[in-house]
């Protein structure tokens, strides 16, 4: 117990020194890992390489106006992207925008449109952490 | 608190917010009840384009629109039941055919259109810009409607030529 409450600010530092979720963003992965594991006992954790693919990847399902995420997002989740109607969208990476993915009802308005945009169909629980774990680290 | 208990809470935190949340339909309200109907549909419609005034169309449309957002315009715009009935309800009651909006004149009653610009209004004040002033860098899109009326969002086309 006493080593782990020495060890626990270090760890805390040594998270603080890369990007990394804050306690908003760690809420919402929280929240998708309970569902991930309520949808497959085996569910072993995200992984930001496969919510990257998920992010990069040309549907082959999507609607015309919407073959990817990075359609509206751009390939870079550091920059500013636009919606079809010319609107701009902040970044989606945590890094150049704070308050991203701090708001679950927000976060799951979104995942419901642009998954059934892109992909025609919800996205499961795990791909929604990937998707999270890979911009809270962008 | 203990690690058995902590594991507990944070358990039955996981199930509360995944009970709703798997189902689709379900989706939780993005909008607070104490914010105006009108801040909430300018928040709302405004995260994708321009907040187009709800006199430029009829309360039929913005019903029929409003009832068609899981595929707006080549989109899913789908809204959580609370809000959407927040926006659908301020959409209708300032629609155009209520405030009597000139430029509706010469509307079929029978007539629902979906696009701002296929309203007689709107075909006749733009009939001489052509088509490559709309695809202009300027421009762009016809339902950029701010690129030539600055005071578009807020609803004045005033001293517009038409
Ligand atoms: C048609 C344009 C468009 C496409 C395609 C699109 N998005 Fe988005 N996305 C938006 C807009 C607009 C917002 C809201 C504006 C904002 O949050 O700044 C948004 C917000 C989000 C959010 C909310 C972030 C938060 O802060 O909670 C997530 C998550 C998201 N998008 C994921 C995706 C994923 C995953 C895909 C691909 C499957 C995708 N988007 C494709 C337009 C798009």
């Amino acid at each position: 117990m006493t080593r782990f409450v020495i060890l626990l600010p270090v760890l805390l530092a040594a998270a603080a020194a890369q990007a990394a979720p804050g306690p908003a963003q760690q809420a919402e992965l929280d929240a998708y890992t309970g569902m991930a594991k309520a949808a497959d006992p085996n569910f072993g954790g995200f992984s930001a390489a496969r919510g990257q693919a998920l992010f990069l990847a040309t549907s082959k399902t999507a609607r015309p106006d919407t073959p990817s995420c990075t359609t509206c997002h751009t390939t870079d989740p550091t920059k500013v992207g636009r919606t079809r109607a010319g609107k701009e969208i902040g970044p989606m990476a945590l890094s150049a925008k704070p308050d991203r993915y701090s708001v679950m009802a927000d976060t799951e308005k979104w995942f419901a449109r642009n998954c059934d945009s892109v992909l025609m169909r919800a996205c499961t629980p795990m791909e929604k952490g990937d998707f999270i774990t890979f911009m809270t680290g962008q | 608190m203990k690690p058995s208990s902590t594991r507990l809470a944070l358990a039955a935190a996981a199930l509360l917010i995944a009970a709703p949340a798997t189902a689709q339909t379900a989706l939780p309200p993005t909008s607070s009840p104490a914010a105006s109907p009108q801040a909430t549909t300018a928040k709302e419609c405004g995260a994708c384009h321009m907040v187009y005034p709800a006199s430029l169309l009829p309360a039929r449309s913005w019903t029929k629109l409003m009832g068609g957002l899981a595929s707006h315009f080549g989109e899913n715009a789908m809204l959580d039941p609370a809000t959407a009935t927040t926006i659908a309800a301020f959409l209708t009651t300032n629609a155009g055919d209520v405030s009597g909006n000139r430029r509706l004149r010469g509307l079929s009653a029978s007539d629902t259109p979906l696009r701002i610009t296929d309203t007689p209004g709107w075909i006749r004040s733009h009939r001489k810009i052509t088509a490559a002033e709309f695809s202009s860098a300027k421009v762009k899109s016809r339902s950029n409607c701010v690129a030539c009326h600055a005071g578009a969002a807020q609803g004045s086309f005033e001293g517009d030529e038409d």
